[in-house]
């Protein structure tokens, strides 16, 4: 069925399968392979999108789900060449080792910060708890998070 | 992973929704967060010939009063039941039970009507919809009924509701006192053990969930209450205790009565 998605304040319109997921459409339909899938079972948040704002696990959402709705993937983060200051806080803080759950967690930390804007570390742990980073380099990852709530209120 | 092929239709009314369960039947599937039936899917544990998307009916995510009751429309995501300064101020335990479940992806999508009817063993509202002696409210092609907590769960993924019927919302009364102990499986946050206990008036009612296949209330310990904790050691009396590879059934038996007992003090 044709289905309408503003991804990254872009409208793109497209035929799809209603058993494709919005990770499988993000990353082969529209060639948007900063949306990583991990375990695929809504465990690991590597796929972590926003929908209208809100972090969602785009490898539990159909494509069709989001048919009329506004999704931002990693690739909609940055100011053109400005990384967001959570993406710059994740360089300066060694937030990432193999990189593979970076974009969600990234997209996570924008949620955790959109909601509680001064976080503390305990609250910055817990709102990690749907993204998983086998590296196990959270320590960095919370590092990061609470570097860029500070840039963000600053 | 990729689910078998299916139809899709998003709905607009209950009604359009009731004309697709009574055409289809056992071939359709209600979707509204999807956070149980997707995995589901992919897994190829369910493949039904069409999804019904209620998730954008009118009226069905609103949480309001009415008179002394709660009553949270059944496509309220956890989030907005988290989030509702209607449930702190009435029944701020419902918003801490929220905060439990899974993680800020999930409760953004997953949705509490879903997740009563999915009916997981291990699912955290059940608990506190049995001890809050909550009602559901479902509507079908012969009209409305309320079906009351303690008669809607009825084993593994099973409840009262009737093939051409859909969960509206859910009446909770008012909670003065009341608190939910769980023990998380630390990957997926679903509860190995949750115990809610809402005290009133010197006696007692208790929900626990994850323990037996079916969620449950506590009698043996809502008899035996008697202001102190000591009767948590009837938590798992009369039940059949599950046992899987997280949890074997006396660690699980063992959980269910710290938690009682946890709820109890509280």
């Amino acid at each position: 069925m044709q289905i309408t998605i503003t991804v990254n304040g872009k409208p793109h319109t497209h035929e799809v399968e209603p058993r494709t997921s919005l990770a499988l459409f993000l990353r082969e339909t529209l060639d948007l392979t900063g949306t990583h899938i991990g375990c695929d079972t809504s465990s690991c948040g590597a796929c972590t999108v926003h929908l209208d704002g809100a972090a969602v696990k785009s490898c539990t959402l159909l494509a069709v789900q989001a048919d009329g709705l506004k999704v931002t993937t990693i690739e909609g983060m940055a100011n053109g060449n400005e990384m967001h200051p959570i993406q710059a806080a994740f360089k300066e803080h060694h937030g990432l080792q193999c990189g593979f759950c970076t974009p969600g967690m990234v997209m996570t930390a924008a949620n955790i910060l959109k909601e509680n804007p001064a976080p503390s570390e305990d609250e910055i742990r817990h709102g990690l708890e749907g993204n998983f980073c086998r590296c196990t380099g959270y320590h960095n990852i919370v590092k990061s998070i609470q570097h860029a709530a500070g840039t963000l209120n600053a | 992973m990729i689910p078998a092929k299916f139809d899709y239709k998003k709905v607009s009314s209950i009604s359009e929704a009731l004309e697709l369960l009574a055409k289809h039947g056992d071939d359709a599937k209600l979707l509204a967060g999807g956070h149980s039936l997707i995995p589901a899917m992919k897994l190829r544990l369910n493949q039904p010939e069409i999804l019904i998307d209620i998730s954008q009916i009118a009226g069905m995510n609103t949480i309001k009063m009415d008179g002394d009751e709660i009553v949270i429309g059944a496509n309220c995501t956890h989030h907005q039941i988290l989030t509702s300064d209607v449930v702190k101020q009435n029944a701020k335990m419902l918003t801490e039970v929220a905060k439990m479940i899974g993680d800020i992806q999930v409760r953004n999508r997953g949705t509490i009507g879903g997740s009563l009817a999915h009916s997981d063993p291990s699912a955290d509202w059940p608990a506190s919809v049995l001890a809050a002696d909550a009602k559901i409210e479902v509507e079908g092609k012969s009209g409305e009924r309320t079906i009351a907590a303690t008669d809607f769960f009825q084993g593994i993924f099973t409840t009262a509701l009737e093939d051409d019927e859909i969960i509206t919302a859910i009446r909770f009364p008012k909670i003065a006192d009341g608190n939910y102990q769980k023990f998380f499986q630390s990957a997926s946050r679903f509860a190995i053990a949750g115990v809610a206990v809402i005290k009133f008036g010197g006696k007692v009612r208790v929900g626990v969930t994850g323990v037996s296949d079916t969620p449950y209330r506590a009698s043996a310990v809502e008899a035996a209450y008697d202001g102190t904790s000591s009767a948590a050691a009837l938590a798992v009396d009369g039940v059949e205790v599950m046992s899987d590879h997280f949890a074997g059934e006396e660690y699980r038996s063992h959980l269910a009565k710290v938690l009682v007992k946890k709820a109890l003090e509280s």
